[in-house]
């Protein structure tokens, strides 16, 4: 045991040096090949099959397992790439245990889903370590689309295009692509670099240029990309976080959750990534998780994930609750932040409770705290985008928002739940769509 | 505990699970383990003439594979014995003396020659077993050199060897038989009228069990070719029951005892192939992939079963030959429906791929993935049951009497009928 464990405040170095790279192993290890076989033989292959239905992209889950147990996982990869080009990522982070596991029959039958979120993996893992990349550019069109934002709605847009035939350019505010894959996501979700690699893979099909520390607002703007462009895809998810709304919000100590994970992402020495002892995270989404988890597994002595209302409303998965519980944070409900506390730096935080109906009870709860992460959503920000739905880009069925040649997709625009996976389908078809219109 | 102490020909053992003449029974090491393990008996593997034979020096064994490499069948290319008689039957000997309550069988082949079998048999009842068995079946390497299935597939042969060995021995003799022949009841019929005690089957049927997709070449490959092997396993065990209740229920064939070989795996395959006539039954490829400790499970399996039942390991032997007949003995007048259960199905929609796409699109889906079965359209041909992955979801359930089967409009009668008094049989004979 690392003296550091016990140190109050933000400190690097908590655990001993050795201990980050089994912290944050891979989450699942990766199935062997005869795993993968005996888990693909538990697929049914069954009728139009729920699994598919619940999938966002609607990858033909049943071919690509029925591929993989006849030995050819490459034809499965295809089969899973051809509807999703990130379909390596997805199989990491996907939450498919509310998605195509949940809708698995064996799932309805025994509680045991046949494992495809990991069987996806194991056959886009068999074809990308190869570098073999499965599609070919179609001649070339001569049309441009500027895509904003190189997550997975922009990368999947960009590369449905590119192999369309159009000539993409893509920009990033920041200077690496891939958007929440590279900067959002828990490490242990995507070790040894897989963002990049995904990316490096990806951007074989040719004719995408990537411009890195690109924004919009900042270096570019919306009718500048419609002059250099014949059609924008907006992808740049949800740049900004909500605010606490409590007195001491502005203490030392207290941080967004996206920026942790960002740092934490970006390190590329965890021992030297301060973090506190005792960590209060507010949220209840996967961001909240991520962050916690993290946190524990940095070293922090005690994590509190702190959401406002009861666990079947968290956005977090079960698996991901329990994923956390298991890791040793520890979840309360029913509380919302009423003040930060502390002398410069944050060193308590006093939470009140709430009924059903979020209605104050007088009940209060003060938590020790050296560092507090907020994950209570993120928002988007700019001006001059195209008409909103709320607080997001409003678009159609088919991605098209009120400003003409210019169409929107993942978490910026509204709809759809803010999953990779959805992202990469609203990317997916956007092009599609932009593809027919440009074609006229 | 149901009594399972086993007569078959007056061979006694402690119970009917023996193990078949194969590698398992190659050497007194192996065959003690056996008997310590449980087995009832043993037929020793094949002895020939000295000079030895010779094996391959590379893989004797290929397989098929089910899910989680689940060994389904096996095919082998191994011979009889590669050592020499004399070390064999010394082994045999010292066996049967520290083992006396089991059965200790001696599987031969000698060139179809009297003089060979007049030689080998008195060396054979010199070391106290209880019997010898002709193998008759083996289909590769030896069939080659006129022995084996080169004599089984010959009825004539069969019964002209047969003969020779009742002439020249006191003990009991069954003949195994090979599949890989049109008629299994010829080959049995040649062994009964040539003398036989018994019959065992099947030996293994002649098989490619894969092949080397980059070699281009058969397995098991031995330097680039190969050549065709014996299949057992799981896989062969509905040829083998088959080939059992063709001779059991055969008039000319009833009585003549049987020892049941093929796939048997588990207490319930060698209850199957008890209730279709076999006296006996001998075990190879269960063993040969999960070792000798089967036997336990399958003498608790069988005894459970017995007691369950409240019946004698005699009165199960034959108890389902009755109920074997031929299509035109079926009763046309008896009509199913297939029935699913809401409750245990899980939507997998496998029935309905399978009836909508391959047979009588009997089975209507909903849009929330309810599948029910449309009864003007089913024949009750069971595939449904048979691809669903929910034990009991599928049911075929008998009509009433009296009813009116919406398929064919016409009331289900209570009388049995079948093929030889329908009206649509060129050949019916009119009820008189």
């Amino acid at each position: 045991m690392s003296d550091k464990i016990f140190e109050a405040g933000i400190v690097p170095g908590r655990l001993p040096t050795e201990a980050y790279g089994t912290q944050f192993a891979d989450l699942h290890a990766p199935l062997d090949a005869h795993e993968a076989l005996v888990a693909a033989d538990r697929c049914y292959f069954c009728y139009d099959a729920p699994c598919i239905t619940a999938c966002p992209t609607d990858i033909d889950i049943p071919l690509f397992i029925r591929q993989i147990a006849t030995g050819t996982p490459d034809a499965a990869a295809k089969t899973i790439l051809t509807q999703n080009i990130l379909g390596g990522m997805c199989a990491r982070v996907c939450p498919t245990e509310t998605l195509c596991e949940e809708a698995c029959v064996r799932e309805a039958a025994e509680g045991k889903p046949v494992l495809i979120g990991q069987l996806q993996r194991y056959a886009t893992d068999h074809l990308q370590a190869q570098g073999k990349h499965p599609f070919t550019r179609a001649a070339s069109t001569g049309k441009s689309v500027g895509v904003v934002g190189a997550g997975p709605a922009g990368l999947s847009a960009a590369h449905r295009l590119a192999m369309l035939g159009h000539d993409v350019v893509i920009y990033d505010a920041r200077a690496k692509p891939g958007g929440l894959n590279e900067y959002g996501i828990a490490a242990y979700k995507t070790v040894d670099g897989f963002a990049q690699a995904e990316v490096d893979w990806l951007m074989q099909i040719g004719g995408i240029e990537f411009r890195h520390n690109t924004a919009l607002g900042r270096e570019i703007t919306l009718d500048g990309l419609k002059e250099q462009h014949d059609a924008v895809f907006l992808g740049m998810g949800l740049g900004g976080v909500n605010a606490l709304g409590a007195p001491g919000d502005d203490k030392q100590g207290v941080a967004h959750a996206v920026d942790f994970i960002a740092e934490l992402r970006q390190s590329s020495d965890l021992s030297s990534l301060p973090i506190g002892r005792d960590v209060v995270v507010i949220g209840g989404g996967m961001t909240a998780v991520d962050a916690a988890v993290q946190a524990k597994l940095l070293g922090a002595l005690n994590v509190t994930l702190v959401y406002r209302r009861g666990r079947d409303r968290m956005n977090a998965s079960v698996f991901e609750q329990d994923l956390a519980a298991s890791k040793g944070v520890r979840i309360v409900t029913h509380a919302v932040p009423r003040e930060v506390h502390g002398n410069g730096s944050v060193r308590e935080i006093e939470f009140e409770y709430v009924d059903d109906q979020m209605q104050p009870t007088g009940e209060t709860l003060r938590l020790p705290a050296d560092q507090v992460f907020r994950a209570i959503g993120q928002t988007l920000t700019g001006d001059g985008l195209p008409d909103l739905d709320g607080r997001k880009i409003k678009v159609d069925a088919m991605g098209r928002t009120s400003v003409e040649r210019v169409w929107a997709g993942g978490d910026c625009a509204a709809g759809g739940e803010d999953l990779t996976v959805t992202a990469v389908a609203e990317g997916r078809d956007a092009a599609m769509d932009m593809h027919k219109v440009l074609s006229t | 505990m149901a009594d399972l102490t086993s007569n078959f020909i007056g061979i006694k053992s402690p119970n009917p699970f023996w193990l078949a003449s194969a590698p398992p029974t190659d050497k007194e090491y192996n065959v003690r383990r056996a008997f310590e393990a449980g087995w009832g008996g043993v037929v020793w593997k094949t002895l020939g003439l000295d000079p030895h034979i010779v094996n391959v020096n590379g893989p004797r064994y290929g397989a098929i594979y089910g899910a989680d490499r689940r060994l389904l069948g096996l095919n082998n290319i191994e011979l009889i014995t590669d050592r020499p008689l004399q070390t064999n039957l010394d082994e045999i000997k010292v066996v049967k003396r520290d083992y006396p309550d089991r059965a200790m069988i001696v599987s031969l082949m000698v060139p179809c020659e009297e003089e060979p079998w007049k030689m080998i048999l008195p060396l054979v009842e010199e070391t106290g077993a209880d019997g010898v068995e002709l193998n008759f079946g083996c289909p590769h390497g030896m069939s080659e050199r006129g022995m084996g299935s080169a004599v089984g597939q010959v009825p004539e042969y069969i019964e002209m060897v047969t003969r020779w060995v009742k002439a020249n021995t006191r003990m009991p003799v069954i003949v195994k038989l090979t599949p890989n022949i049109t008629d299994v009841r010829k080959p049995a019929a040649a062994a009964l009228s040539g003398g036989a005690d018994a019959v065992s089957l099947i030996n293994t049927i002649n098989s490619i069990t894969s092949v080397d997709l980059d070699l281009f070449a058969p397995e098991p490959t031995i330097d680039g070719k190969g050549a065709h092997g014996g299949y057992c396993g799981p896989a062969v065990k509905p040829i083998a029951m088959n080939m059992v209740a063709e001779i059991a229920r055969d008039a000319d064939l009833r009585g003549l005892p049987i020892s049941g070989i093929g796939g048997i795996t588990t207490w319930r395959d060698a209850a199957e192939f008890l209730a279709l006539g076999a006296g006996n039954v001998q075990v190879c490829t269960a063993a040969m992939t999960y070792g000798f400790k089967i036997v336990q499970e399958m003498i608790s399996g069988l005894s459970e079963y017995l007691d369950e039942k409240d019946i004698t390991l005699d009165d199960l032997v034959g108890r389902a030959v009755p109920n074997v007949t031929d299509w035109n003995q079926l009763n046309l007048n008896y009509v199913a429906k297939a029935k699913i259960d809401q409750d245990l199905c899980i939507s997998c929609g496998r029935c309905f791929a399978a009836c909508e796409d391959t047979s009588h699109q009997a089975i209507a889906m909903s849009e929330d993935r309810t599948f029910t079965v449309i009864d003007e359209e089913c024949v009750a041909c069971n595939l449904c049951v048979n691809v669903c992955p929910v034990e009991d979801c599928i049911d075929m359930v008998p009509m009433q009497a009296g009813a009116t089967d919406p398929r064919t409009g016409k009331v289900v009668q209570p009388t049995y009928a079948n093929w030889t008094t329908h009206p649509n049989n060129p050949s019916a004979k009119a009820a008189e």
